[in-house]
């Protein structure tokens, strides 16, 4: 099941169908422009392409699964399989509709990779989280001091502290507050809180970092110096 | 138990200010980016705003991540590209 490939990506290439014969893309090397050709829909070797490309991204989907399982073992090996199988298959589907989209600023392989990598790091990270409740409690920023608290804090960490929770409150928005708390206090992954949300990692992501402009904004009228270190 | 730090959580609370990429953007740049830093490129040069969304987003860090150690795994692609 793929919801919302599309918008996973980000743009699609306005290439619409496209014709089934082959034009040599000319801005791309060697190897890159025998790709491409062949994996166009008729193109000589188009099935032997997209066998290999599958083969490419499977490669790549299961190192990911295998990455994530080496980390916080959570899958038997049938259910590895299985998540690296499905990954495999819906990145083919991207990169074929994507073909267009690759301009040669990386090696095709490179390219082709993330796709794969995307769809095993999304499947793997939903599984873990399959059953779990996502709980947007629309109280809980509430507890964001208690949360930042430590027992040495200084007076200036406690002010500090104090001026975030305040700012949460008094800057942001119920669903800004629920998303900031969730991704950054609850550590639920992004691509699970957008599917439980129905929503894209990308229009979550730009609400946290609206959210976090915001707090920032306010805590720099007060005086105090927050970001990079 | 060793979790995040509470500067860790502070900042990922906060952000970092300046430009940033979007996830979209992020995406785009990946492949690029990766081969970049493999091959000792500045990297971050070449494609600014991504150093800071990395750091902001930990989907797209995870995705970063894995291509980075996939590339590194296999081989150095990177330094094997032609010139132009
Ligand atoms: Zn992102």
């Amino acid at each position: 099941m793929v919801v919302g490939t599309q918008s996973r990506y980000g743009r699609e290439s306005a290439s619409g169908p496209g014709p089934a014969v082959a034009v040599a893309p000319p801005h791309l090397d060697g190897e890159a422009r025998r790709w491409v050709q062949r994996l166009r829909a008729g193109a000589d070797g188009h099935e032997e392409a997209v066998r290999e490309l599958h083969a490419l991204l499977l490669k790549a989907a299961r190192f990911e699964v295998g990455r994530q399982h080496a980390r916080r073992p959570q899958f038997s090996p049938a259910e590895r399989d299985d998540l690296a199988q499905q990954s495999a298959d819906d990145a083919l589907v991207a990169v074929l509709a994507k073909l267009d989209g690759f301009r040669g600023a990386s090696r095709f392989e490179t390219w082709a990779y993330k796709f794969a990598l995307l769809e095993a790091g999304v499947a793997v990270r939903r599984h873990a989280w399959r059953g779990r409740e996502v709980q947007l409690d629309p109280e809980a920023w509430g507890e964001v001091a208690a949360r930042l608290q430590g027992p040495d804090d200084d007076a200036q960490m406690r002010e500090l502290i104090a001026a975030v929770q305040h700012a949460i409150g008094a800057e942001l928005s119920p669903r800004q507050r629920e998303v900031l708390v969730a991704i950054t206090l609850e550590d639920v992954p992004i691509d699970v809180l957008a599917e439980r949300l129905e929503t894209t990692r990308g229009a979550l992501y730009k609400s946290l970092h609206d959210a976090r402009a915001k707090l920032r904004g306010a805590l720099a009228l007060q005086g105090f110096e927050v970001g990079a270190r | 138990m060793s979790g995040p730090t509470r500067e860790d959580r502070l900042e990922r609370l906060l952000g970092s200010p300046g430009p940033e990429l979007t996830c979209e953007e992020c995406f785009e740049q990946l492949d690029r980016y990766v081969e970049l830093e493999l091959a000792d490129a500045q990297a971050d040069e070449h494609v600014p705003g991504m150093r800071a969304h990395l750091r902001g987003c930990p989907a797209c860090a995870e995705d970063h991540e894995a291509l980075h150690a996939l590339l590194a795994a296999t081989d150095a692609p990177a330094a094997e590209r032609p010139e132009g």
